[in-house]
């Protein structure tokens, strides 16, 4: 199989470059990342990148593979035009190879307070919530943080600093919906801003590429709709 | 002198133990630091999925002594009763503590949190099946990974994100006085320098070469026990889960037979109806693996190669599927090609879990033989989670208690350290050389010459470990086991890198590990072999009894010329009366 995988050594003081590899391996059954394991073991021990679960859990190993963002351990192999190009996820800085800064996508996320405010007294047993109630966090609460939708969205590519991404975005909302939670109003007055928010135009792209199959615009969609709730 | 850091406490670690130690700490503003590989959420808690077992009684009535009895005897009586007793105690507590954290637990109709069945419960000391463990369908460690992460940002724990911890700081009186760490993004090591030092690093299945376990379970802080002198306990028992999805080893969590799934070999027969007479598919995961291993060997495997049996599910229904084991459904389709809603999952015995590991006592407290009495604390080291072994699983773990080992040791481990600071406000002083075995162990990964390769040596390891030392052990296969892994270490300094660059460089930490999982391998071989009876998830095929009269006891290793040692199970509870080893039969 013939794959074309982008390079950066900082160390080495060459620029960014693709570089070609071939190797032999059956396709069938086989992931992404089980393609890049093979090239790191068998051929060129330098290439770089991050992986833990191996099963589409932990998030870790989000990259561009040809044009679309995904995790490798999850792609499938078969079906993929060669040479198969894989690149890190698009807009943040690299560190070396297929491995990026994700500082800034971590920071946007611990800006919406990913957790939950209730300053009532903890009952003896659980806090009670019913099935349906719970059933809103189905579809947010899931997300890995593996970067691969806010680093597939135009406004984010725009404004990387300001618009907090469909990620942050989609976690600020799995808290907004938990019955459990308080601080609704504090979360919508931080929210209610030109750029955290409001600089997510429905593209959609974070839909498309999301591994978990969720869906952060109709999440940043309700936010909207309850900010203009609360207005009117 | 390498850059250095000083907290009170530093813990190594980021997954549930970890962070659920962290989160005690930071809310009693010590100044913690957790230094994690990965980014936290990336740990191999994420990977957790059927849920945590706690007697909350909120589908049938429960009991945490009913809770406290199953764990005992799916211990197959080597936990130490002491232990089991104060986790099963303080689950219901520890379970509630995590959903007013946030944890997304699902709901049963009156609002309560969900329970489902799983793997060796009972009511009323082994009667008919209970209903005890909580899940977030079948996403409850990823559930609770995150929440915990959130709780640590909320309270303000520094974490270090991807440092690896390279070996523990001891001074000549035996204290741990921090560790070196290398930043990986930079091949910086630093120092750092603490009071209180926690490991909570997890398992080390990737020993095998079939795991469910992460790529990044490798055992570290087993290693750098191993390094430090101390001993390894009852490393001879693996879990080697019922339901991994052959080849790629992922799991298909016992939750799945928990809502009502069973396995199936070739001719279509539900076999555990044979070896379990009661619980089923629901006996112990020991007992459930062994099962499968016979069926294969006497033909009765699935496939083409009859190498694995099926897991039917379909029969319950897609909408329960899709509501209650979701994450399966994805698992399975990506990685099997199969839909659970329309045919049955293959699936195989695939190791899983370590239920030995670094020896402790109640306190988390990292623990030694002592020459006249009967065991010491190290002042300033912890062990929680899968790398500890304190031990609540004994012989064979049930589904269900990992979770919640991590969070009740953790909050233990916590809870300890916290009073060990007051008494010991005083940092002892750093030997000079402290960080010089360390870096020594770092400058040897320089070297530019050696004809050996890293994966090579793992890949071997691996393999001799599977063939070697699987489900079913025998004298003759562990001897010549260890003659095999002799040979792999005796070619480890020959290994050298290529890329021996500074910058994330992702094979010098995979060389690092391999130092680790070698050492474990050895434990591994040299305990199963000095153990000659069959207890839990121990199957020797020579000694195929369980034999109290000698083995009633835990094996400890220690590094130093194989050297093996025991000591007595406590089977005295703290409260209760002890459960008398009997018979184990499902």
């Amino acid at each position: 199989m013939k794959f074309r995988i982008y390079r950066y050594d900082p160390e080495s003081g060459a620029k960014p470059h693709m570089q070609n590899y071939e190797i032999d391996f059956d396709p069938k059954g086989k992931k992404v990342l089980d393609a890049l394991i093979a090239i790191k073991e068998t051929q060129d021990e330098s290439l770089s990148f991050r992986r833990s679960c191996r099963e589409g859990v932990c998030g870790s190993d989000g990259f561009n593979v040809n044009g679309l963002n995904c995790l490798a351990c999850v792609t499938a192999l078969e079906g993929l035009k060669e040479p198969i190009e894989i690149r890190p996820l698009p807009r943040l800085a690299v560190i070396r190879d297929l491995i990026v800064d994700m500082g800034q996508f971590y920071q946007h996320y611990k800006a919406v307070k990913p957790y939950l405010i209730n300053l009532d007294p903890e009952p003896e047993s659980e806090r009670l919530q019913s099935p349906e109630d719970r059933a809103e966090l189905d579809g947010l609460y899931e997300c890995i943080l593996c970067g691969c939708c806010t680093t597939s969205c135009p406004s984010f590519w725009w404004n990387p600093d300001k618009f907090l991404g469909p990620a942050a975005l989609l976690q600020a909302y799995r808290f907004i919906a938990d019955t459990r939670d308080q601080a609704t109003d504090e979360r919508l007055d931080y929210l209610e801003d030109p750029y955290r928010l409001f600089r997510c135009h429905g593209i959609m792209s974070c839909v498309e590429v999301c591994p978990k199959g969720l869906n952060p615009t109709q999440a940043i969609g309700k936010i909207k709709t309850l900010l203009v709730k609360r207005s009117i | 002198m390498i850059p250095k850091r000083t907290f009170d406490a530093v813990i190594v670690g980021g997954g549930g133990a970890g962070l659920r130690a962290a989160l005690q700490m930071a809310e009693a503003d010590l100044k913690v630091a957790v230094l994690s590989k990965v980014f936290p959420t990336r740990s191999h808690t994420v990977s957790a999925q059927g849920g945590i077992t706690a007697a909350l009684g909120n589908v049938s009535e429960d009991d945490w002594h009913w809770h406290m009895y199953d764990t005992v005897k799916g211990s197959d009586y080597l936990g130490d009763q002491d232990a089991i007793e104060f986790m099963c105690r303080n689950a219901p507590s520890a379970v509630y503590e995590l959903e007013h954290m946030g944890l997304p637990f699902s709901r049963l109709p009156n609002g309560k949190i969900y329970q489902r069945q799983f793997g060796g419960q009972s009511k009323n000391f082994g009667g008919e099946q209970a209903v005890r463990t909580c899940a977030a369908a079948d996403r409850t460690g990823h559930a609770l990974l995150h929440t915990l992460y959130q709780r640590n940002i909320a309270a303000r724990t520094q974490i270090f994100e991807e440092f690896y911890a390279v070996d523990l700081i001891r001074d000549a009186e035996g204290y741990i006085l921090g560790v070196v760490a290398l930043e990986i993004e930079t091949g910086q090591p630093w120092l750092f320098e603490s009071r209180v030092t926690v490991l909570a690093t997890g398992g080390g299945a990737r020993i095998f070469r079939h795991s469910t376990n992460a790529h990044i379970n490798s055992g570290d802080g087993l290693g750098m026990v191993l390094r430090a002198g101390l001993p390894l306990e009852d490393m001879e028992f693996w879990q080697f889960h019922p339901t991994g999805i052959p080849e790629v080893g992922s799991l298909i969590t016992e939750g799945v037979r928990g809502e009502g799934g069973y396995l199936l070999n070739k001719d279509g027969e539900r076999f555990m109806l044979r070896y379990a007479p009661n619980a089923h598919d629901l006996a112990s995961r020991d007992v459930v693996s062994r099962a499968i291993a016979q069926e294969i060997l006497a033909g009765r495997g699935c496939g083409p190669h009859g190498d694995f049996v099926y897991l039917k599910i379909d029969h319950i229904g897609a909408d329960k599927i899709k509501q209650r084991l979701p994450g399966i459904r994805e698992l399975s389709m990506q990685f099997a090609g199969v839909d659970p809603c329309e045919g049955p999952i293959p699936v195989t015995p695939t190791a899983h879990y370590m239920m030995g590991g670094i020896p402790t006592n109640l306190n988390a407290q990292v623990v030694i033989p002592e020459r006249f009495g009967p065991e010491e604390a190290v002042p300033g080291l912890y062990a929680i989670g899968e790398c500890a072994c304190v031990s609540v699983h004994g012989a064979n773990r049930l589904g269900g208690n990992s979770l919640l080992d991590l969070v009740v040791f953790g909050r233990a481990a916590g809870n300890h350290a916290i009073e060990y600071l007051k008494e010991n406000p005083i940092p002892r002083t750093l030997p000079a050389d402290a960080a010089e075995p360390a870096l020594a162990r770092l400058a040897r990964w320089d070297k530019p010459e050696g004809s050996e390769r890293v994966p090579q040596l793992r890949a071997e390891m691996q393999r001799i470990l599977q063939e070697h030392c699987g489900v079913y052990r025998r004298e003759d296969l562990l001897k010549e086991g260890i003659n095999k892994l002799d040979q792999v270490e005796k070619r480890l300094p020959d290994a050298a890198l290529d890329d021996r660059s500074k910058v994330f460089n992702t094979a010098r930490l995979e060389a690092l590990e391999l130092e680790n999982l070698l050492p474990i391998a050895r434990a591994t071989l040299v305990s199963a072999q000095a153990r000659t009876e069959s207890r839990g998830a121990h199957t020797r095929e020579d000694y195929p009894k369980r034999d109290d009269d000698r083995w009633l006891r835990h094996t400890l290793y220690h590094r130093e010329n194989d050297q093996l040692d025991y000591k007595p199970v406590r089977l005295k509870p703290l409260t209760v009366e002890t459960f008398q080893p009997k018979e184990r039969t499902y």
